[in-house]
């Protein structure tokens, strides 16, 4: 039987960009440029691994987001990935985690899946808490945060390094994992990869597609408010001195002005 | 006055600073109510009554050791239950985040992840995030049930403030998930003996400029001279001179310490994501021109390896 494997994505304002809110305090999506966040490039890699490794495997990737989404499906189609599904709908513009984790469950239900990977956090809202409110919301075991990942025989198994300890874990499928940046790097496109990804499909799907009231989603329903976003004041230029044989000893004068010595 | 839940961070019955930092935080909207879970959860109480706990709810059960984050969110679930409190308060760690995610999900709250600060408002607590690396600060609240909220670490001074810590079993029965994933083997981290990076007050760290495991021996030295901790930048790590564990930023762990020094870190926006929001920061690089300059309340241009051995001997001095 064949593995069905979902990877969440997300498309994500470039961190390298000068990013700032829109007026409904919602991230501004116009001035900067978007990409398909770089922590769920490595759940892209590690699903295309378990699936090279299964007898028979289906990549899937997902991804909730406007019309320019789409450039992270095809990144992620031309990395190897099967096929690609697009949730869009304008009632969605400021949804929560929360939210978001209802329009993933519904669609991942209705793709039809034995594993769900994501990527352990966007880089943009940087929360974290998607694959675990998946597991919740999907009643299936998370085994998430995952350094090393394998799968076999229906079981999941895999490493996550806490500050404490390093754990071991192991579930049943179906399971929701994510990865960390320790997983394994992420494969470039091929050109062949990134011409095949051209002809593979792309579904389309709507709120009424899967029976979500707009009631459930956008800003104005969202579980959370933000009241005020202020643009932290530029940092006063600090002292900065060059170092002529007695920088170590100015910087420890400095930090025993501070008090820290 | 309103009950506050508080989870518990501890290992073995010793609760770490963030857990005390939020009971400092809870007093300001209400009455702290920690939550302890699993093996020496009884052991916090005294601990956590010196910093305002009035209640300390204890359950101890092998599944909490041997299953991921649903058994301690099954607990947190009764907890709420049986206080109905006016907000949760969880540490913002890894696993606290997905704990926290998972209880409001459960009882039908809003969720708010690494607040930096917490304060009473009108319409309930209202929670301050740093963000897109720093340059935005937001203030945000819950709109939809019981608040659940994670704080990050080092967000206020713990306080003495005793309480009664009045110690009471919590009733807990396991959902049908909380087996779902079993933790088959656990190593613990070999201790450095220095502080947990995201917890430490001082944080001391090396980059690319380091060039080389070897001399990371100047940067431990460093921060052994401050009881600081020590982190490294993702080109360190990724050069396999520190291991990831150690890496700051924003594929690594977020810090925000009273005091960090970047040594030889250029100070790439990835890198300012984890560490933009420390209270001073100071830098040591070679490269006039290098971006972290723009961030620094102190900083030198010269060559670590004469900079920082400098600064050591000198802390060593001072402190006698």
């Amino acid at each position: 039987m064949s593995l069905r494997i979902v990877v969440t994505v997300k498309y994500v304002p470039d961190a390298t960009g000068d990013r700032h809110f829109a007026d409904d305090l919602t991230v501004d999506r116009d001035d900067v440029d978007g990409l398909l966040s770089e922590l769920d490039e490595y759940a892209v890699e590690q699903a295309l691994q378990i699936a090279e490794n299964a007898d028979e495997a289906e990549v899937t990737v997902l991804t909730v987001g406007p019309e320019d989404a789409k450039d992270a499906l095809r990144k992620a189609l031309s990395m190897g990935a099967d096929k690609a599904i697009h949730v869009e709908d304008d009632d969605l513009h400021g949804t929560d985690a929360i939210g978001t984790s209802l329009v993933l469950a519904k669609a991942i239900e209705k793709a039809g899946y034995d594993l769900v990977i994501s990527g352990m956090a966007s880089t943009d809202g940087s929360m974290g808490v998607v694959p675990a409110l998946l597991a919740e919301r999907l009643g299936v075991p998370q085994v998430t945060l995952l350094a090393e990942v394998s799968v076999e025989d229906g079981t999941v198994k895999g490493r996550r390094d806490g500050d404490a300890a390093s754990e071991q874990l192991e579930a049943s499928l179906p399971a929701v994992v994510s990865v960390t940046d320790q997983s394994g790097e992420a494969r470039y496109p091929s050109f062949k990869g990134i011409m095949a990804a051209k002809k593979k499909p792309v579904q389309s799907w709507d709120l009424s597609d899967l029976d979500i009231d707009e009631d459930e989603v956008g800003l104005e329903n969202a579980w959370t408010a933000v009241d005020s976003a202020t643009e932290r004041p530029a940092r006063t230029a600090g002292t900065i001195v060059k170092d002529e044989g007695e920088g170590g000893k100015q910087l420890a004068e400095f930090l025993a002005s501070q008090k820290f010595i | 006055m309103a009950e506050v839940l508080v989870y518990v961070d501890h290992v073995d019955g010793a609760v770490r600073k963030p857990t005390l930092e939020l009971l400092t935080l809870a007093r300001r909207i209400g009455e702290p109510v920690a939550v302890a879970l699993g093996a020496g959860a009884a052991d916090t109480a005294a601990t956590l009554a010196e910093h305002g706990a009035a209640k300390v709810l204890t359950h101890d059960a092998p599944e909490y050791a041997d299953y991921l984050v649903v058994p301690k969110v099954d607990a947190l679930q009764a907890a709420v239950e049986a206080v109905s409190p006016a907000a949760v308060l969880v540490p913002s760690s890894a696993e606290g985040k997905e704990i926290a995610a998972r209880l409001a999900l459960r009882i039908g709250s809003g969720i708010i992840t690494d607040a930096v600060d917490l304060e009473a408002g009108d319409e309930g607590p209202v929670a301050t995030q740093s963000v897109f690396a720093a340059s935005y600060s937001t203030k945000s609240r819950v709109s939809k049930g019981t608040p659940v909220i994670t704080v990050k670490p080092n967000s206020a001074a713990v306080e003495a403030a005793p309480a009664a810590g009045a110690v009471e079993a919590l009733n807990v029965s396991f959902s049908a998930q909380a087996t779902g994933t079993k933790v088959t083997g656990r190593t613990p981290r070999e201790s450095t003996g220095r502080p947990e990076l995201t917890e430490a007050a001082i944080v001391v760290s090396g980059g690319r400029g380091v060039n080389g495991a070897e001399n990371f021996a100047v940067i431990e030295a460093l921060a052994d001279s401050l009881g600081a901790a020590v982190g490294a930048s993702r080109a360190a790590v990724d050069a396999g001179w520190y291991p990831h564990t150690s890496q700051v930023g924003q594929t690594g762990k977020s810090v925000s310490p009273q005091l960090y020094i970047a040594n030889g870190i250029s100070g790439a926006i990835q890198h300012r994501a984890g560490m933009q929001t420390s209270k001073t920061i100071v830098a040591v690089n070679k490269d006039s021109e290098a971006p972290i300059f723009d961030l620094v309340d102190y900083g030198v241009v010269g060559d670590l390896f004469a900079v920082v051995p400098q600064l050591t001997e000198e802390i060593k001095a001072r402190k006698g």
